[in-house]
C-alpha cells in the first residue's frame, strides 16, 4: 500500500550516498544511468552488481577508471543472469562454510533491452527457473544503442532504427514489443515489476521490494534514450511520463502472480502526445498511430483486468 | 601408498574433483562427460560433497556460472566436451583473461558435422588458444592427479589462470582402471583452500571486466600472455611436489624409449598407451622407435620438447584432428615450426587418426612405422597441397 502523499516527503529518505559516481561518460540526458543510480541506491551498499555488455558497461569502466563504488563485474553480453547465478551460488556455499561472514548480500544482475530479451533471455529463463536469489534489472531503452541504434524485439512498433528503416516497403520496426515482463512473470517468480525513473520513489519502493523477496525478482525499467530516440536530451523525464500517461508503458507489479497497477494514469493521454517529437517515429502515417493506438488501448484493459481495476 | 582401485575414469575425474573441495560446479550434460557430472551432481545431493552444484541451462551459461562463481571468491569446476566446448568459447577467452583460476575436465569430443558423440581433439584444438593451461592425460591415474595438480597450478598468485584437463572421450572416460587416491588429508596437505587475491565483496569493492582502449589492450593481453608464458615454472614445480608427496612424477614432456633411436611419435592423450604398445611390439622384432608425449600443451613446452627432439632425424606427428583447411594438423605445424626455427634438420611426417572414435590400434602405428622406414627423408618437402595421411580412410 502506498502512503499518501509519499512524494512531499520522500526525496528526504532518499539516502544520500551514490554508487553510481560522477565522471562516467554516459549521453547528455540519459535516463538509463539515472535509472540505475537510483536503483543502487534502494539497493545499498552490500549489494554486488553483474552487468552484461552495453551502453551501461562501457560509459562506466574504461580501463583502468571505474563509476561504480559497489563490486562489479562484467563477463559478456548474454549472460549477466548466469554470472549471477554464479555469484550468488558462491557466497550461498562461502558462507555456509564460514570462509566469509554471513552477512546479506545482494546479487543484482542489469542488462539492456538486446541483452535481455533477445541474446540474454535463455540465460535469464534458466537462472529465474533455478530461482538463485538476485534481481534482474532490464533497462530497456528499445533499441541496440550502444552499437549505434539498431533494433531489438523490444524495439517498439513503427519505431525507425537503423536496421528498422522506413521506406517504400517498411514502416519501420514491424513488430510489436516483446513483453518481457510477462516472460519473466511466467517463470512463477516471487516479484515482477515495470518501472521508470521518471517516476523515481515508484521505482525506488519497488527495488526495495525485489530485493526482500526469498527469490528472483525482475524489474523492467523503461530507460528514455534523447540519442536513440531522436529527443533534444532535456526531455527524457518528460518522455518517461508521456509513456505511462499515454499507457504505452503502464507501471505495476506482479507479487507472487498478483498484478497491481502501482499508478493509475487515467484517463490516458492520446498516443501522439508520446509519438510526435521522438525523431523515430517522425514518418509514422495517421494510419500506423491509429493502429498503435487501438493496440496500446487493448493492452490496457487487458492489464486493467489482470490488476481487477474497473 | 594407498590401494588401487578398478574404477572408470569418469567417476574418478569427480571423486578428484572432490578431493580438491571444490566449492562451486556449474555443468551443462553433454556426453561423454555425462558420467562426471552425474557423479558430483550425487556427491552433493548425498552431503558427501560440500559445494553448490548449479544445473544451468546451456554450456554458455555454465562457464559464465563459473567465471561469476570464481569471481566471487570459490573453488570452481566445470565439465564438458565438443559442442559443449564450442557453445563456451566466448567465454573460455573471457575467463583467462580476466585470470579466474577455474578448472575444467574436457572429456575430448569429435565436433559435428557430422554428428558424433566418439572421442577426437576436434574440440580442444579449436579452443587450443584460447589462453588456457591445457593438460593431456594418458590414463586415468594421470586424471586424478591432473585435477588435483590443475588447483594447485591455476591459484597460484603468479599464474591465476583457467586450465583445461582433457581425457579421451569413451577410450578413456568410461574405461575401467586400477587408480590409486590420495587420501583427503594428504590432498589438503597438498592442495589448501583457495586463497582468492580479489573478490566480488562489498566490504572491499573491486571492478573486474573493465574494458580497454587501444592504448591499454595491448598491455593486458601482454600481462596475460607473459603469466601463461611463465605458468610453466609454476607448473613444473606443482608436479615435483605432486611427485614427492604421492610418488608419482609428472614432466610437461614425457618420453618413451627415445634413447634408442632417431624416430619419434609425437602424439596428445590416451592414444599415447597405444603407441607404448607398438613401440614394445617393434622392440621384440628388433626395430626401434620412440614416444614423445605431451602431457602440457598450453603453454607450449617449447624448451622440453627441443631437448626430447634433440639428435632425432624422423619425426611421426600423430593428431586425431582434421587440419580444416591449414598446411597440417595443428600440432604439426607447431612442432614444425619449432623444430625449424630452431634449425634442427629433421623431417617431419603428419597422420591424422581416429576421428570420431575411429579405432586406432597397435597395429596401426606399426604400419606407420614400415610406410616411414620405406620413405626416404625430406618427403615433407613436396610442394602437395595435402602434406597429412589419414590412417585408414576410405577415398
Amino acid at each position: 500500500m502506498m502512503l499518501p502523499n509519499i512524494d512531499i516527503y520522500a526525496a528526504n529518505i532518499v539516502p544520500r550516498e551514490e554508487f553510481a559516481v560522477s565522471g562516467h561518460r554516459a549521453c547528455q540526458g540519459c535516463a538509463e544511468v539515472l535509472a540505475i543510480r537510483l536503483a543502487l541506491k534502494a539497493f545499498g551498499r552490500d549489494t554486488i552488481m553483474v552487468m552484461a555488455t552495453g551502453c551501461m558497461e562501457i560509459i562506466s569502466t574504461p580501463l583502468p577508471t571505474t563509476c561504480w563504488t559497489l563490486p562489479w563485474i562484467h563477463v559478456a553480453f548474454e549472460n549477466a543472469a548466469a554470472v549471477a547465478s554464479g555469484a550468488e551460488s558462491a557466497l550461498k556455499i562461502l558462507m555456509e562454510k564460514n570462509k566469509i561472514p554471513r552477512k546479506d548480500i545482494h546479487v543484482v544482475a542489469i542488462a539492456g533491452d538486446g541483452g535481455t530479451s533477445d541474446i540474454g533471455l535463455q540465460a535469464l529463463s534458466g537462472a529465474l527457473e533455478r530461482g538463485h536469489k538476485f534481481t534482474y534489472i532490464c533497462v530497456d531503452n528499445e533499441a541496440y544503442m550502444n552499437t549505434g541504434i539498431q533494433r531489438s524485439s523490444s524495439t517498439p512498433y513503427g519505431a525507425m532504427t537503423t536496421t528498422s528503416p522506413p521506406g517504400k516497403k517498411s514502416i519501420g520496426q514491424s513488430t510489436q514489443k516483446k513483453n518481457m515482463p510477462k516472460i519473466a512473470a511466467a517463470h512463477n517468480i516471487p516479484y515482477v515489476a515495470t518501472a521508470c525513473p521518471s517516476y523515481p520513489f515508484d521505482l525506488l519502493a519497488k527495488i526495495k521490494k525485489a530485493k526482500m523477496v526469498d527469490g528472483p525478482s525482475y524489474i523492467h525499467v523503461l530507460s528514455v534514450c534523447p540519442t536513440g530516440w531522436r529527443i533534444p536530451s532535456n526531455l527524457a523525464i518528460r518522455y518517461g511520463r508521456l509513456a505511462v500517461e499515454t499507457g504505452i508503458f503502464p507501471l505495476y507489479e506482479i507479487e507472487k502472480g498478483k498484478y497491481r497497477l502501482t499508478y493509475n494514469p487515467e484517463p490516458l493521454r492520446h498516443v501522439t502526445d508520446y509519438l510526435n517529437g521522438q525523431g523515430r517515429f517522425r514518418h509514422l502515417t495517421t494510419k500506423t498511430i491509429s493502429k498503435i493506438q487501438e493496440h496500446v488501448r487493448a493492452d490496457w484493459e487487458k492489464l486493467k483486468y489482470l490488476c481487477g481495476v474497473k | 601408498m594407498n590401494a588401487k582401485k578398478g574404477i572408470e575414469v569418469s567417476i574418478a575425474a569427480s571423486i578428484a574433483a572432490k578431493l580438491a573441495r571444490v566449492e562451486v560446479v556449474a555443468a551443462y550434460p553433454i556426453t561423454p562427460q555425462t558420467h562426471i557430472v552425474e557423479h558430483l551432481s550425487e556427491l552433493v545431493a548425498n552431503g558427501e560433497l560440500d559445494a553448490t552444484y548449479i544445473n544451468v541451462e546451456s554450456e554458455h551459461s555454465a562457464m559464465s556460472a563459473c567465471c561469476g562463481s570464481s569471481a566471487t571468491g570459490a573453488r570452481t569446476f566445470t565439465s564438458t566436451s565438443a559442442q559443449g566446448l564450442e557453445l563456451m568459447h566466448e567465454i573460455l577467452f573471457i575467463a583467462s583473461g580476466m585470470r579466474l583460476p577455474i578448472v575444467m575436465a574436457t572429456v575430448n569430443r569429435a565436433l559435428s558435422s557430422p554428428l558424433s558423440i566418439w572421442g577426437d581433439h576436434s574440440d580442444v584444438m579449436a579452443a587450443r588458444d584460447t589462453g588456457w593451461i591445457m593438460l593431456f592425460c594418458e590414463n586415468g591415474q594421470e586424471v586424478v592427479d591432473s585435477i588435483i595438480m590443475a588447483f594447485k597450478i591455476a591459484e597460484d598468485r603468479k599464474v591465476l589462470l583457467p586450465v583445461m584437463v582433457n581425457l579421451d572421450g569413451f577410450s578413456l572416460s568410461h574405461v575401467i582402471e586400477p587408480i590409486e587416491f590420495p587420501s583427503q588429508e594428504e590432498v589438503d596437505k597438498f592442495l589448501p583452500p583457495y586463497n582468492p587475491l580479489y573478490t566480488l565483496h562489498p566490504d572491499k569493492p573491486v571492478t573486474m571486466g573493465a574494458y580497454a582502449m587501444p592504448e591499454l589492450y595491448t598491455e593486458a593481453k601482454y600481462a596475460q600472455e607473459m603469466a601463461i608464458v611463465h605458468s610453466k615454472e609454476v607448473i613444473v614445480k606443482v608436479m615435483d611436489e605432486f611427485g614427492k608427496r604421492f610418488g608419482r612424477y609428472y614432466k610437461p614432456v614425457e618420453t618413451y624409449n627415445t634413447e634408442n633411436t632417431d624416430m619419434v611419435f609425437i602424439a596428445l592423450g590416451a592414444i599415447n598407451e597405444n603407441i607404448e604398445t607398438a613401440i614394445d611390439r617393434l622392440k621384440e622384432e628388433g626395430k626401434e622407435a620412440g614416444l614423445i608425449d605431451l602431457r602440457l600443451f598450453r603453454p607450449f613446452p617449447t624448451k622440453e620438447l627441443l631437448f626430447a627432439l634433440k639428435g632425432k632425424k624422423r619425426v611421426v606427428v600423430i593428431e586425431r584432428v582434421m587440419p580444416g583447411g591449414a598446411t597440417n594438423g595443428p600440432l604439426f605445424n607447431e612442432i614444425s615450426s619449432l623444430a625449424h626455427s630452431n634449425g634442427m634438420n629433421i623431417t617431419i611426417e603428419n597422420y591424422i587418426v581416429g576421428l570420431g572414435g575411429r579405432d586406432v590400434l597397435p597395429e596401426d602405428f606399426r604400419d606407420i612405422f614400415d610406410e616411414i622406414k620405406a620413405t626416404p627423408e625430406k618427403r615433407t618437402k613436396s610442394k602437395k597441397d595435402k602434406n597429412f595421411s589419414v590412417i585408414g580412410v576410405r577415398e
